[in-house]
């Protein structure tokens, strides 16, 4: 039978405010264990939350950008249950009224758009972390992680293949990345996915029934989990049997999902409303004030780069991966006045150089003042495109600017129209017989010549300038 | 009169004077601890050395005429309080070796107003009962009787502020815990508006209806407590920031005039015969004072009870998930693997009572429940605050009796949870409605006995019960006995 799979994936996004949720201790990653805590976050006896409100503003530009309304009231609730990394017993998180509700992002897959919906939006307190002895019986609590806060993204079951999932967590990490509220890294857990995930025979309605995938901290692990997943369940129905709901966590070793608790064995969360916090309130104003901080996303920065800078859609996509490139290469724009050729360059010789290196843009040796100046040289003629080849891995080398280095090494190209007249008249006198064979009509020659001028000025004559000397000059 | 018998206001003017120092009134105070303590086992922590610090800086400050509202104050605080490097057990087992890095916000106000700390008082099992016998560390004894109980949860602070053992101290009220104890002990106890007191570094029983209070021996006493702990605090997103009166101004003032409402629903059937005659004639003393008393309705009382033993089990099931001997207090060394380390701390490190709230609570937050327990008695209790709300229409205050009973015998209720949770039948709905009460002595029973006056007003109207309170306590006519220890 032919099965459509039916996947819906719930991110979890720290953010990258400056302090905890609930209180003033840093949120930075890596320190010492324990080292960024106080009473509050360690869940001492008789402390209590204050909300910081950088992060419902950071919360409220994720709503903002994935089109989600953004409720006038919400307010937190306690998720309770027991585990040495949840130090109060209970997880403060949003649970009848998160901050925002019913949005939803379009991705892009087989050349086409598709919508996918967001249910809800909401904060919550991270978790912290255990580290277990390898050689003793037994494990420690570092609560460094405990109250960063956290926005989990659920999405409603609208997507249809493993693809479309990772199409849509790509442009969940790129937008969230985008607006500078988290760093999305995958493999230090700031940014990480669960997925619902079900099959049902091809046209029926109704929904199959569902598991949880958990423990996937890759793009590729969530495709490859949902792959797995799907083909199992199906194995399933083939034979006649039902698929249980539950929750499984993936195996990257082996490449499978492994049954971690049925629907028998899960938590009861027992949420209430959290008596220590009062209700957040978001007004208009407040919306406004933080709509207008928004910056352009992907999808906007794509479109208005095909537009204005006449780029292929493909070059603008590679161009608008990241924020940071797509200033870089504005920038580029800006001070060169030459769009396309920037974007060659970007796209080519400075993206190659730091990906090898797997360098960010941010920390490009080449600046873009840097890289527009040589462009505009070789707009000059001052130098050639390959010499410019040259010099920009030198620039990228050296992290210096290009006249410096076109200085140094002598790297400029033979403007002076008496001076290459003197050259070529040398070369023509040396050359006797190609002269006559060229004047008899073996105009094939004419390379011959332009080599041999090249030669002499050690590939620094200006090539169109060669061409029109050496042209008239062969003609006596 | 021995130091340890004056009030803070007696005190503070030979302090002026010149008359007496800290360290003299810590010595009367710690020489009455010595006599007495043996019998009334008012302190979990007794301070002693610290104290004797405390009050020798007082007395450099004093010399020096920096004198602030309670400098060379010798108070007590319900180890429910954290202070910093002072261990504070909330009564409790779990907690018995718990030394807070942190004071609390009260600790350190009190601090900040010159007060010396003589140690952390006696308590049910976190806030947990009405009569001091759920702690771990045994029972005080009501310096009336001491056959009897000081009433709860507070009733380490209660007794230690009748039997002399303190000037004044701070105890904390969930359902009563200030005023119930205070009623049997014949002290005045407050419990401010929620929020008027920041319950940072408060262990927490139920959120939504603990607040922070004074014990003292006369209500100037309590006005001037209140002077120095109330206001807002941002470490707490439920205090709440509006401005606080000069509560001692209010005692002089008189209630001429004024509305005192009768609720019906407090003058049942099954209230001591002794306390209900205390109370009428409380209510004549009212009168005689200009005060107009009127009879009112708070219809939903009946169900105050009911909601209170959800929302405070409820709460208090998730606020006591944290002790589970992973972080700090005690631990079951006979845990072989993590769950088995939890079930055995709780199930070692909680008493009994503790841990029937706790089943209670978890019980009524359970999926399938909720609705029918935790959500319908918030309802409900929206409807107890709305009748308040309404009678404060009518009146300037509410007068009841504090507890139906004067202090009852030790063991009497411990068998019978229910007997115990109607002890605080007059005091519960206070709390659930978040509006201040305060307790004033009104005589006593043939056998000597305390019985305490209840007086109920509107959000952040504490003033107007330090108003009415002080006019009945200088009007009462009757005798003021001190009990003999």
């Amino acid at each position: 039978m032919e099965y459509e799979p039916v996947i819906g994936l719930e991110v979890h996004a720290q953010l990258l405010t400056n302090s905890k949720i609930f209180c003033g201790c840093s949120t930075k990653f890596g320190g010492s264990p324990n080292s960024h805590t106080c009473p509050v976050c360690l869940g001492m006896p008789g402390v209590l939350p204050v909300l910081n409100k950088m992060v419902v503003e950071y919360a409220m530009k994720m709503a903002l950008a994935t089109a989600c309304g953004i409720n006038g009231e919400c307010s937190f609730a306690r998720k309770n249950y027991f585990y040495p990394d949840l130090p109060k017993g209970y997880q403060i998180s949003q649970y009848a009224y998160p901050l925002a509700e019913h949005g939803h992002v379009d991705i892009e897959v087989n050349g086409g758009r598709k919508r996918i919906g967001i249910t809800r939006i909401h904060m919550e307190e991270d978790a912290g972390k255990l580290m277990h002895d390898e050689h003793n019986p037994a494990s420690y609590v570092d609560l460094n992680r405990t109250g960063v806060p956290l926005i989990e993204i659920v999405s409603e079951p609208d997507m249809r293949s493993s693809e479309e999932a990772a199409a849509y967590l790509k442009r969940l990490h790129e937008t969230l990345v985008y607006l500078d509220i988290c760093d999305g890294n995958m493999e230090e857990g700031s940014f990480r996915c669960d997925a619902n995930v079900s099959i049902r025979p091809k046209g029926r309605e109704a929904f199959g029934t569902r598991t949880e995938l958990k423990n996937m901290n890759s793009f590729r692990n969530v495709q490859r989990a949902l792959e797995y997943e799907i083909k199992r369940q199906q194995y399933i129905l083939d034979d006649g049997g039902a698929v249980v709901q539950e929750t499984r966590l993936w195996d990257d070793g082996q490449g499978v999902t492994h049954s971690m608790r049925s629907k028998e064995e899960a938590h009861d969360y027992r949420y209430f409303p959290d008596p220590d916090l009062v209700p957040v309130a978001v007004n208009g104003a407040w919306i406004e004030k933080v709509k207008e901080g928004l910056p352009e996303l992907p999808l906007e920065k794509r479109e208005r780069f095909v537009r204005e800078y006449q780029i292929p859609p493909y070059d603008a996509g590679v161009l608008t991966a990241s924020r940071a490139l797509a200033d870089y290469y504005e920038e580029v724009v800006r001070l060169s006045g030459q769009p396309k050729i920037a974007s060659n360059w970007v796209m080519g010789d400075v993206l190659r150089f730091l990906n090898e290196e797997k360098r960010d843009i941010r920390k490009c040796p080449v600046k873009a003042s840097a890289l527009a100046a040589m462009i505009g040289l070789i707009e000059k003629g001052t130098i050639s495109g390959k010499m410019a080849k040259e010099l920009i891995e030198e620039m990228y080398k050296s992290g210096r600017p290009p006249e410096a280095i076109i200085k140094e090494k002598g790297m400029v190209q033979i403007t002076d129209e008496g001076a290459l007249s003197g050259t070529i008249a040398g070369v023509i006198a040396a050359n006797p017989e190609q002269l006559a064979q060229y004047r008899a009509g073996k105009e094939k020659l004419f390379g011959f010549f332009v080599g041999q001028v090249m030669k002499a000025t050690q590939g620094k004559a200006n090539p169109p300038l060669i061409n029109e000397l050496l042209k008239k000059m062969l003609a006596g | 009169m021995e130091l340890y018998e004056l009030t803070i206001h007696e005190l503070q003017e030979k302090i002026r004077s010149g008359e007496v120092s800290a360290s003299g009134i810590l010595d009367s105070v710690f020489g009455r601890i010595e006599a007495v303590e043996v019998n009334v086992r008012a302190y979990i922590t007794l301070l002693e050395e610290q104290a004797r610090e405390e009050a020798a800086k007082a007395d450099q400050r004093i010399k020096a005429g920096d004198i602030n509202t309670l400098t060379g104050i010798p108070i007590a605080l319900k180890d429910i309080f954290c202070t910093r490097g002072i261990k504070t057990t909330c009564g409790s087992h779990i907690l018995h070796n718990f030394v807070p890095p942190y004071d609390a916000t009260v600790v350190e106000k009190l601090r900040e107003a010159g007060a010396v700390f003589t140690g952390k008082t006696n308590m049910d099992e976190f806030a947990m009962g009405s009569s001091t016998e759920t702690s771990f560390f045994g029972v005080t004894r009501n310096p009336w009787d001491l056959d009897r109980i000081p009433g709860g949860s507070s009733g380490g602070s209660a007794a230690a502020v009748a039997a002399g053992e303190c000037i004044a101290s701070l105890g904390s009220d969930t359902g009563g815990s200030i005023r119930q104890p205070a009623a049997l002990c014949g002290v005045v106890g407050m419990k401010p508006t929620y929020g008027r007191v920041s319950r940072f570094g408060m262990i927490a029983f139920a959120s939504s209806l603990d607040q922070i209070g004074p014990f003292t021996k006369d209500v100037e006493d309590c006005a001037i407590m209140m002077n120095a702990i109330a206001g807002y605090d941002p470490r707490e997103s439920t205090s709440v920031p509006t401005d606080v009166p000069d509560y001692r101004a209010f005692v002089e003032r008189g209630i001429d005039g004024w509305n005192v409402g009768i609720p019906k629903e407090y003058f049942i059937e099954g209230i001591d015969a002794e306390v209900a005659a205390a109370v009428q004639k409380a209510i004549g003393v009212i009168e005689k004072l200009g005060g107009k008393c009127l009879p009112i309705s708070l219809p939903h009382t009946e169900y105050c009870l009911a909601v209170y033993y959800i929302v405070a089990p409820a709460e208090a099931s998730s606020n006591l998930a944290r002790y589970d001997g992973v972080k700090y207090g005690f631990r079951s060394e006979n845990g072989r693997d993590l769950l088995e380390m939890y079930k055995k701390t709780r199930s070692e490190g909680f008493g009994a009572e503790v841990k029937r709230r706790i089943m209670i609570g978890t019980y009524a937050l359970s999926s399938g429940y909720y609705d029918a327990y935790y959500k319908k008695a918030s309802q409900v209790r929206a409807l107890i605050k709305r009748d308040f709300d309404d009678a404060f229409r009518q009146c300037d205050v509410i007068l009841t009796p504090t507890s139906p009973t004067p202090a009852f015998k030790i063991g009497e209720k411990t068998d019978d949870p229910i007997k115990m949770y109607l002890s605080d039948i007059f005091t519960i709905s206070a709390n659930l409605a978040g509006i201040p009460g305060l307790s004033v002595p009104c005589g006593y029973t043939a056998g000597g006995l305390p019985i305490g006056l209840q007086f109920l007003a509107g959000h952040f109207a504490e003033g107007r019960l330090i108003q009415i309170a002080a006019a009945y306590e200088k009007n009462t006519g009757g005798e003021k006995r001190k009990p003999s220890l």
